[in-house]
């Protein structure tokens, strides 16, 4: 498919990908482009300028921060989670969700940043790193800020990125013995979401995030105030998630009603709590 | 500053091959290869991202050309199905989807055949299950599956 005109520019510095994003409106970054590219084929999407974060080095370095926490550049792809020694030790629940997204092509392109940016509620990594407790670095002219995870997935395609603005990494906590889980049904093997949770389990806390049935991901804050006691028997965890989908208003489409998303809310968000359970060490 | 442009010079290794080229920034990886190179062993088979067909190697790691601008491309190195036997000789593998049938109208081999490459060049004796998960990006519109991993399988077999 022949794409619509569009502007390229390949920033060599972080300072002036900021700079080509603020000086353009309508200028849009261009990471993997595993989901860019496909919807200005699409007509869904034409900005007037790609910013390539190509030669970015710094936003390909996983590391960890002065503070313990696991660092995601911004342009790490999902083949690099997967074969990461870090994230393998910090929280390899990372590699894992990483490795059930698309195929290797995309994986091999594709990048967490992407991912989140695109803010697509059906996307993988939205409600793991809510449920994470993941913070975001945002990169603008006038310098950096950092927002969490509730504060960074604003709706439908929006994030706090705002315009001529840069997300350039995400903080994960290591995990220190949480167990963390993800579950959820797809449309085929590794395809997209009809309803995704995640959630990162202690001796008497869990942090529960379902995808899919908002416009963002949506916490369990009931289940999770049931959870508090840290009896995580599948009686209880089952009991715990009762009334959850009840409290959602999930869309309808051809894949499934908004009464099955309700209940597959249910289900995944207690598979997920069970394996975090049965990961967490004790 | 970075001034943005609509079209770019770009340099960069095609089947071993440097080449320098103007492209048009909205130029697609798999146009660039097909009609400016006249690669055209690499084919489209959706053009959405989803069927595998115009798989191409960038930096040795499989990637689907429809999804890559060319200017992406820049300074990287590609390979195609037509670099696989640059010399007239089949690689192994090659030679295993001929003795294995591992083909029927053939319109999704070029890219089964890269990413099987790029399969066996990051694990050289995988097994069915290693095989299935690396071509989950493929789409064999004939769904002769069954040969083509029999194929990849018993080329690692043989290494």
């Amino acid at each position: 498919m022949l794409l619509r005109e569009v502007e390229y520019a390949r920033p060599a510095t972080v300072e002036e990908a900021v700079a080509v994003l603020a000086a353009h409106e309508g200028a849009r970054a261009l990471a993997g482009g595993q989901t860019l590219i496909n919807v200005m084929k699409q007509r869904a999407a034409a900005p007037e300028v790609l910013v390539d974060l190509a030669d970015l080095d710094e936003l390909r370095e996983i590391g960890f921060s002065s503070d313990g926490m696991l660092e995601i550049g911004a342009m790490v792809t999902c083949a690099q989670l997967q074969g990461s020694s870090e994230v393998d030790v910090a929280r390899p629940i990372l590699a894992e969700v990483a490795g059930t997204i698309a195929d290797v092509q995309v994986r091999n392109r594709g990048t967490i940043g992407g991912n989140v940016c695109v803010s697509d509620p059906t996307n993988h990594f939205p409600p793991l790193l809510v449920a994470l407790d993941a913070t975001f670095t945002i990169r603008g002219a006038t310098g950096e800020r950092t927002v969490s995870a509730g504060e960074f997935f604003l709706g439908v395609y929006m994030t706090a990125v705002g315009e001529g603005e840069l997300l350039t990494k995400i903080n994960v906590p290591a995990s220190s013995g949480a167990g963390d889980g993800y579950a959820g049904l797809t449309i085929g093997a590794h395809g997209t979401y009809i309803v995704n949770s995640a959630a990162t389990v202690t001796g008497d806390a869990a942090r529960v995030a379902i995808g899919c049935v908002a416009a963002s991901p949506v916490r369990a804050t009931a289940m999770e105030e049931r959870l508090a006691g840290g009896d995580y028997s599948e009686t209880a965890v089952k009991a715990s998630a009762e009334g959850q989908g009840a409290s959602l208003d999930p869309p309808s489409d051809v894949h499934g009603s908004a009464d099955f998303r309700r209940h597959l809310a249910e289900i995944s968000a207690v598979r997920a709590v069970l394996q975090a359970a049965g990961r967490r060490r004790r | 500053m970075a001034e943005p442009v609509t079209s770019r010079t770009v340099s960069l290794e095609v089947n071993g091959e440097q080449l320098e080229y103007d492209v048009p920034t909205r130029r697609l990886l798999v146009h660039f290869l097909r009609d400016d190179l006249g690669l055209t062993g690499t084919h489209i088979g959706c053009d959405t991202g989803n069927c595998g067909a115009c798989t191409v190697h960038v930096n040795g790691e499989a990637v689907k050309s429809c999804m890559l601008l060319a200017v992406q491309a820049d300074g990287t190195k590609v390979s195609t199905v037509e670099g696989l036997a640059a010399d007239g000789e089949l690689t192994a593998l090659q030679q295993a989807f001929n003795e294995h049938h591992a083909l029927q109208c053939g319109y999704c081999t070029p890219g089964m055949l890269m990413s099987a490459t790029a399969l066996l060049a990051r694990n050289p004796h995988p097994t069915e299950e290693d095989v299935r998960y690396a071509l989950q990006g493929n789409i064999c519109r004939c769904t002769g599956y069954v040969n083509i991993v029999d194929a990849v399988v018993a080329t690692g077999g043989k290494g």
